[in-house]
């Protein structure tokens, strides 16, 4: 007779099977026996966080740096409801999560008791799936096909609810199964014919485009690869969404920047001009489209998504090729090498004059800005930071707000999985834990939260977790003393009526870095901003960098309400003779 | 919308509403109705009626039947997420005005009154296969099968006899001829 595991124990059995190597948790009352077992299973470190949404964003800044899914373990209640937010933000942002939570004793169930909440019930609609155990002979087969369902066709979060005397009853364990399929559900519905088809929207084109997402980058590295590949066998122009970034080199001639309501005016217009729009992985977020009705009007769209439930969702397309980013790429090179293989040379001529085209939008280099000698410009630090550690195959995490859009508009990434930031939810806080994470799957490598002030101070607990684990990371902060884009969008839309955008008494970070044991510096000039960079990045400990800058810059180009893509505002500059450019500024 | 103070876009497209019968087979398992509900709600999609209930005790396979309206668009949508559910194995999608597949909802009148009333709803109920459930002096329970306009027009007709209670199923739907929905 095989041997008997008590519930805990399954857990990390399993646990082990699925290769973990890591959970982010926090322990209480309903996980205790999950708890007690760690110390049996010595290959799954344990990273203790200071709140249970940090748990949540550390693991999703760990799957996305590393394409392994990330796993959460919390207590019933208050601990399970603490992880929504994250649960929430993985769930838009498509990361998977495995989020174990302790749940009370199943006979105590529905009677209120203590730290009791209806966890499968509140996370119902932030998650791919849960799953509530109430017999210890599903659960090893729960939590298998729990990690199956987070990491396959479109990845998300999953929790499963452990009642605590499930956890301390025995039973077999049992491994998991090879290749079971989702109530049949595979992935890739697309044929030769629509690659056909492809092909031929593709050559007929003069005015292509391809919209990348983050779509590419959950499709693994081979699928950034591929892109590669096919942009460069193309010679299309190509523009990424905020959380595409890294699946193209972002200091490529080909790469026209990010789109959407802060990306660049050649991006933008290109999308709204174009005659093919080639969307590989993203979603037609309606940060995406601005206004839907005059969204490209002139263009065939197609759209490249392994979710049929994205296609002719906000935007209605022409092609729909529903899979894998990677097998719908490998097809689509193959064919177009077999049917076309001078492509490039015989589309050359044809999109000579789209070329020209962006050329002249890109002309108007709408990333640039007023620069000063006196304060340290937002875009600035962001440009000092990026030439300072572009050699360094860094990580960077955001929080949300401006400097999160500056960061996409400034900071260049050249390889996938090495951008994390909260887009669908937009949840302040993201950041920091999310660097927790990622240095925890990279400890040798060189990790970056770039933050607001306002932002950082929702999840700054986490700091202490930093330091615990000894994990470097360096938190960013672009400090200009209000909530930016909150500011921005009332002076913009709500005739300046700055209602409650300023932080009137924030701390002083670089007292609050020492509080926390770690090492805290402050740049208060664009002339000792070089230098204090490189002090941050020769500090091998966590870091927090209070960067104070500009109080009242806005984030430009913007797409305003409710309006198209070819109605970009453009900034200060446009109005301003003495137009000093981003890199013509440079006095250091 | 003019001059919105919002970073959102507003559609002012206006497009016409269908209605259509939803059918889901799914997993009879814990809450696996409150997803599909649930998913109706979180989104915004109408529900106009709802039946539920096992079908296959073996599988333990449930069908649900659902009424809704929404845009061609729509409509899609509400297909293509519930097929993301995991314990759906497949959904099917009928328009109302589908001459190939049958609607059906029952319906149960109480009617309190004199004999006269009384024979006068089971009369007026001729056409939707009345069955008189139960019968006292002073009422009846009547049971009709019909579709649901009728069952709307019937509660409205019953009242000048005497109709104090309604209780009614929501529409059930199946294919005609020798085929079922794969």
């Amino acid at each position: 007779m095989s041997k008997l595991y008590s519930g805990a124990e399954i857990v990390f059995k399993c646990m082990e099977d699925q290769n973990v190597d890591h959970i982010f948790g926090y322990p209480g009352g309903a996980v205790l026996p999950i708890y007690d077992e760690l110390q049996n299973f010595k290959s799954i470190k344990h990273v203790l966080v200071r709140h249970e949404q940090g748990a949540g964003h550390a693991a999703e800044g760990y799957a996305r740096s590393s394409g392994k899914p990330g796993v959460i373990l919390v207590t019933s209640g208050p601990g399970a409801t603490n992880v929504v937010t994250a649960l929430t933000d993985a769930y838009m942002d498509s990361i998977p999560l495995v989020c174990i939570s302790g749940q009370v004793p199943t006979h105590l169930i529905g009677t209120d008791a203590f730290q009791e909440c209806d966890t499968t019930g509140i996370t119902r609609p932030c998650t791919k799936h849960n799953w509530l155990v109430k017999d210890i002979n599903d659960l090893a087969e729960t939590i298998h096909k729990a990690f199956e369902v987070a990491t396959t066709g479109r990845p998300g979060p999953v929790l499963v609810d452990i009642p605590k005397d499930i956890q301390f009853q025995k039973t077999k364990y049992k491994k998991p199964r090879k290749e079971n399929k989702l109530n049949g559900k595979s992935h890739n519905h697309f044929n030769q014919n629509s690659i056909d088809q492809l092909i031929d929207l593709m050559s007929k084109s003069s005015k292509p485009i391809f919209y990348t997402g983050g779509g590419v980058i959950n499709s693994g590295p081979k699928a950034s690869e591929l892109l590669r590949e096919l942009v460069y066998a193309t010679g299309f122009p190509i523009t990424s969404t905020l959380q595409g970034l890294g699946s193209f080199p972002g200091d490529d001639n080909q790469f026209l920047g990010m789109l959407g309501m802060h990306g660049t005016y050649e991006a933008n217009n290109a999308m709204h001009d174009c005659d093919l729009m080639i969307n590989i992985g993203a979603r037609f977020d309606d940060r995406i489209t601005g206004k839907i009705d005059e969204f490209s009007p002139n263009s065939k769209k197609v759209h490249i998504d392994i979710d049929p439930s994205s296609i002719n969702k906000n935007v209605k397309v022409d092609l729909a090729i529903v899979g894998d980013v990677k097998t719908v790429l490998s097809s689509t090179l193959k064919s177009l090498k077999q049917k076309k293989s001078k492509f490039l040379k015989s589309n050359k001529q044809k999109t000579s004059k789209w070329w020209e085209k962006i050329q002249k939008w890109r002309s108007v280099r709408s990333l640039d800005y007023i620069g000063s000698e006196e304060t340290i410009k937002p875009q600035y630090a962001i440009e000092r930071l990026y030439e300072l550690t572009k050699d360094k195959d860094s990580y960077i995490t955001t929080e949300v707000g401006q400097h999160q859009m500056w960061a996409a508009q400034h900071y260049k990434f050249n390889k996938p999985n090495r951008w994390m930031t909260s887009g669908g939810l937009g949840t302040m806080g993201y950041g920091l834990p999310a660097a927790v994470g990622v240095q925890v799957a990279h400890p040798k490598k060189l990790v970056i939260d770039i933050a607001g002030e306002a932002s950082v101070l929702m999840t700054i607990q986490e700091m202490s977790t930093a330091v615990q684990y000894n994990l470097p990371i360096k938190i960013f902060i672009l400090n200009n003393q209000y909530m930016g884009m909150v500011r921005q969008w009332q002076e913009l839309l709500h005739d300046k009526n700055y209602s409650e955008s300023y932080t009137a008494a924030l701390p002083d970070f670089v007292k609050l870095a020492e509080a926390y044991n770690c090492v805290g510096i402050r740049a208060k000039t664009p002339e000792e901003l070089d230098d204090k960079i490189i002090e941050m990045l020769n500090t091998d400990r966590p870091v927090i960098f209070d960067c104070m800058v500009d109080k009242v810059e806005n984030c430009f180009p913007m797409i305003p309400s409710g309006k198209p893509h070819n109605q970009m505002i453009l900034g200060p500059k446009d109005q301003d003779s003495k137009k000093i450019t981003g890199k013509g500024k440079s006095l250091v | 919308m003019p001059n919105s103070k919002s970073a959102y876009s507003f559609s002012n497209k206006k497009e016409k509403f269908d209605t259509h019968i939803i059918v889901v087979w799914v997993d009879n398992e814990a809450g696996v109705l409150a997803r599909v509900v649930g998913l109706f709600s979180g989104r915004g999609y109408n529900i106009e009626s709802l039946a539920v209930a096992q079908v296959d005790e073996k599988l333990k396979i449930s069908r649900i039947t659902i009424v809704t309206t929404g845009t061609p668009q729509v409509v899609n949508q509400i297909k293509l997420q519930l097929r993301k559910l995991v314990p759906v194995h497949k959904v099917a999608d009928f328009k109302r005005e589908d001459k190939a597949v049958i609607f059906k909802e029952m319906a149960l009148f109480k009617i309190v009154g004199s004999n006269n009333k009384l024979e006068g709803a089971l009369k007026a109920c001729k056409k939707y296969n009345p069955v008189l459930l139960d019968k006292t002096k002073k009422s009846n329970v009547i049971q009709i099968t019909a579709l649901r306009r009728e069952v709307d027009k019937m509660s409205k007709d019953l009242k000048k006899f005497g109709l104090v209670s309604v209780s009614r199923t929501g529409a059930v739907a199946m294919t005609r001829g020798a085929d079922i929905f794969k």
